[in-house]
C-alpha cells in the first residue's frame, strides 16, 4: 500500500510536537496546575504512549492539544502545540476547528456517554462527512457504512440506523472509531479507549487500533494508566507524573531499564505471572494534590532515591538524554538518572 | 407503543372514576341547600321545593346518585342537567373553544417566550461557566432571565392580570380589556400573557437548567472534537438532549392551561369552562361542577398521555413495554 503524505509546510517538522505546555485550572480562586511544561513529538506512523496514574495530565494535556477544554476554567499559559509546524494555538478558533476531526481525531474512555444518546451511529459518523466534506446525505451515509464495516461491525448497514445504547461496550467503541477516521486523520489520540471494557474486548479493540493505524499509517497517541496495554502496542512511551514528563523512552528500553524512579516503581508494582511468589511492591504515597506540587522534583516525597538528598527537593530536574539511541529517544527527569539506569538491568 | 397506548388508556378508567367520585363527594358536602339558593329571597312553595329535589335526586343517598350519574355519563353521554335545565354536556361543548384558545395562547407564549429565554440564559451561563464545570453563574443574559422569572413566578395572577388591562387595555389601547369580540388572537393575547407569565418562567429555568447540564456532556467534547461549528454544536447535541425534559413539561402545561384560568378568565370576561365552574360553584351547582371537572380530567391524562408517547420519539432509549 503506497501513502501519499499530506503536504508538510514545515519539511522536516515532525507529526505533532507539544513543547512545554502549561494548563492550570482556575476554578474560584484556586490554581491547580494540571499541565506543567509537558513536552513530547510524534512522528509520522508512529505509536506514542502517554503513561500516567488519574491527574497526572495526560488526558488533559490531550484535550489541550484538541482545544477541548473549556477557558475558563482552563488556562493554557504557555507553550505550543505544533502540528506540522503550525502551532495549533495560535490560531483563530474558525482555523483551528478545521483541524479537529480532519487532522487530529480522538476517541474518548466511555463510548456510551462520548456518542450522543438520541442521533443514530449512521448520522453521527455522516456527520463529519457532511460538515467537513460537503457530502450529500446518501453519499454520507454510504461512506459511513463503509467505516462501520471496515471496523468490523457486523452487518454495518443496518446497524447504522440503530443509536449507542443498542450496542455493546465494544461495538460502541468501534463506532467511536470508525466516526474519528471517518476524515483520515493524520494524528489520532486515543484516551484510554480500553478502560471501560472487559479483558477480552479490550485485546480486541487494541488490535483493530493496531491495524488501522498501520494500514492508514496515522500517528497514535494512546493515552492510558495501563502498562499492559502500553507493551504490545506502543513504540515509544512517555511517562506522566505530575503534569511532566518524566520519563520518554522505546518500549523495550523502557521495561528492561527505566530511568527514573517513578517508573521503576510503576514496573516493580505491576503483578508478573512469571514472578508469582515475588509480593507487589506499592509506590508508597499517594499522587501530589495538583494544587500543591511539592518543590525541586515533584517525586521526591515518595522516592527512595531521594532520601537525605537536598537537590531533590529544591531543584526542578530537567527532561534531559541519559543515553543515546537516536535523537530524544531515551530521557529522563531525574537529578539521578544514571544511578538508576545500570541498577535496573533486570535481574529475571 | 399501541399496547402500551391502549393499556394507558384503560388505566385511565380508575382514575377517572376516583377523581368523579372524590368531586362528587366534595360537591355534596358543600353547606346549604342549592334548591333553596336557586330561590333567592323569595320563599319556594313546598310542592315546588320538592318536585326540584325529586327531578334532580337530591334526596337519594350519595352513592346512589354518583351511580346514577356516572351510568348516564358512560351509557347516555349525558353529564346531567344544569339547575336551569340546560344541558352540562352542551354548556362544556360552548364554552371549552373559549377556554381552548385562551390555553392555546398562553401555551404558545409559555413555548416561544420561556424556551427562548431559557436557551439565551444557557448559553449565557454555559459560555462563562465553560463544559467542564466551573462557575454556574452566567453573563448579563442569565442574571437577567434568573431575576426577571423570579419576580414574575412571583406575582399573583390577578395582579398582573389588572395591570396588563390598565396598562396594554386602558392606558396604551393596544389589545382590547376584556370579552371575545375581537377574536382570536387580538382578544387572547393579554389574558394569554398574563396566564403565561409565571409558568413561562418554570419553562426558562428548566431549559436553561438542562442546558448548562447539557454543555457539559461527553457527547458534547465529541462534538467539539468532531470539528464542527459551535452553531451545530449547541442545536444538533446540546439542545436537541436539553429539550426532552422541558418538551415533557411544556406537555402537561396544556391541561394545566385548561383547567388552571379560572381568575384570569373572570378578570377578561371570557365565558370559557374557568368561568362557568366559577359561576356553578356560587350556586352549589353538583352537576356542572362535576361534569367540567371530569372534563377537565379527561384532557389532562389524554395531554399526559400524548407527552408519554412523545417522550419515545425524542429520546429512543425510551422503550414502551
Amino acid at each position: 500500500m503506497t501513502v501519499t503524505a499530506s503536504p508538510n509546510p514545515t519539511p522536516g517538522a515532525p507529526l505533532l510536537a507539544v513543547d512545554d505546555l502549561h494548563v492550570e485550572f482556575r476554578p474560584r480562586g484556586r490554581t491547580v496546575h494540571a499541565v506543567n511544561g509537558l513536552s513530547y513529538e510524534l512522528r509520522e506512523g508512529e505509536t506514542l504512549a502517554i503513561l500516567g496514574e488519574s491527574g497526572s495530565g495526560k488526558s488533559v494535556s490531550a484535550q489541550a492539544v484538541l482545544g477541548l477544554l473549556d477557558s475558563p476554567p482552563a488556562f493554557i499559559t504557555k507553550g505550543e502545540v505544533r502540528f506540522r509546524g503550525t502551532n495549533l494555538l495560535a490560531l483563530p478558533e474558525r482555523r483551528r476547528r478545521t483541524y479537529r476531526g480532519a487532522k487530529i481525531a480522538m476517541i474518548f474512555q466511555d463510548a456510551l456517554s462520548a456518542l450522543n444518546p438520541v442521533h443514530r451511529v449512521g448520522d453521527q459518523v455522516a456527520e463529519m462527512l457532511r460538515v467537513h466534506r460537503g457530502l450529500g446525505r446518501s453519499a454520507a451515509r454510504e461512506r459511513a457504512v463503509e467505516l462501520l464495516d471496515r471496523v468490523r461491525i457486523p452487518s454495518a448497514a443496518a446497524r447504522a440506523g440503530d443509536y449507542p445504547h443498542q450496542f455493546s461496550g465494544g461495538m460502541r467503541q468501534r463506532v467511536m472509531i470508525a466516526m474519528a477516521l471517518a476524515l483520515d486523520p493524520d494524528v489520532l489520540i486515543a484516551d484510554e479507549p480500553t478502560t471501560a471494557l472487559d479483558v477480552t474486548v479490550q485485546a480486541q479493540i487494541m488490535r483493530l487500533l493496531a491495524e488501522l493505524q498501520d494500514e492508514l499509517s496515522m500517528g497514535l497517541i494512546l493515552i492510558t494508566h495501563d502498562l499492559a496495554v502500553v507493551a504490545d502496542v506502543a513504540d515509544r512511551i512517555v511517562v506522566m507524573y505530575a503534569g511532566r514528563a518524566v520519563e520518554e523512552a522505546y518500549v523495550e528500553d523502557l521495561y528492561a531499564r527505566p530511568a527514573h524512579p517513578y517508573t521503576e516503581g510503576l514496573l516493580a508494582s505491576v503483578p508478573r505471572v512469571d514472578r508469582r511468589s515475588a509480593a507487589l511492591i506499592p509506590i508508597p504515597g499517594s499522587p501530589p494534590s495538583l494544587a500543591a506540587i511539592p518543590p525541586g522534583c515533584p517525586f521526591h516525597p515518595r522516592c527512595p532515591r531521594a532520601r537525605g538528598r537536598e537537590r531533590c527537593a529544591t531543584e526542578v530536574p530537567e527532561l534531559r538524554t541519559v543515553a543515546e539511541r537516536d535523537e530524544a529517544a531515551r530521557r529522563s527527569a531525574c537529578h539521578y538518572a544514571e544511578e538508576v539506569l545500570p541498577d535496573a538491568v533486570r535481574t529475571s | 407503543m399501541w399496547r402500551y397506548a391502549v393499556r394507558r388508556v384503560l388505566q385511565m378508567v380508575p382514575v377517572l372514576l376516583g377523581t368523579t367520585l372524590f368531586i362528587y363527594v366534595l360537591v355534596f358536602a358543600l353547606p346549604g341547600d342549592p334548591i333553596r339558593a336557586l330561590a333567592g329571597e323569595k320563599p319556594l312553595p313546598d310542592s315546588v321545593y320538592q318536585a326540584l329535589r325529586d327531578h334532580y335526586h337530591l334526596d337519594d343517598p350519595l352513592l346512589v346518585q354518583y351511580g346514577r350519574y356516572v351510568f348516564g355519563v358512560l351509557f347516555r353521554g349525558d353529564f346531567g342537567e344544569t339547575f336551569n335545565g340546560q344541558s352540562v354536556g352542551q354548556l362544556i361543548a360552548d364554552s371549552w373553544t373559549v377556554t381552548a384558545q385562551l390555553a392555546a395562547t398562553a401555551w404558545l407564549f409559555e413555548l416561544v417566550v420561556g424556551m427562548s429565554l431559557g436557551v439565551w440564559a444557557g448559553l449565557s451561563a454555559a459560555r462563562r461557566g465553560g463544559r467542564g464545570g466551573g462557575t454556574r453563574r452566567g453573563g448579563f443574559a442569565d442574571a437577567a432571565v434568573l431575576g426577571g422569572t423570579t419576580v414574575a413566578i412571583a406575582i399573583p395572577s390577578f395582579v398582573l392580570a389588572y395591570s396588563a388591562q390598565l396598562v396594554f387595555g386602558l392606558k396604551l389601547g393596544w389589545f382590547p380589556t376584556a370579552g371575545t369580540d375581537a377574536g382570536w388572537p387580538m382578544s387572547y393575547l393579554l389574558p394569554g400573557m398574563v396566564v403565561a407569565a409565571a409558568e413561562l418562567g418554570y419553562v426558562a429555568r428548566l431549559t436553561r437548567t438542562s442546558l448548562v447540564e447539557n454543555m457539559r456532556a461527553d457527547y458534547v467534547r465529541t462534538a467539539v472534537s468532531k470539528g464542527l461549528p459551535r452553531h451545530r454544536v449547541v442545536v444538533r447535541h446540546t439542545l436537541r438532549n436539553s429539550l426532552i425534559p422541558v418538551v415533557t413539561y411544556l406537555g402537561t402545561q396544556i391541561g394545566y392551561f385548561m383547567a388552571g384560568s379560572i381568575i384570569v378568565e373572570g378578570i377578561f370576561n371570557l365565558p370559557g369552562i374557568g368561568h362557568e365552574i366559577w359561576l356553578a360553584l356560587q350556586i352549589k351547582e353538583g352537576p356542572t361542577i362535576v361534569g367540567i371537572v371530569t372534563f377537565l380530567v379527561l384532557v389532562y391524562l389524554f395531554a399526559n398521555l400524548v407527552v408519554d408517547l412523545l417522550y419515545g420519539v425524542l429520546d429512543p432509549r425510551i422503550r414502551y413495554d
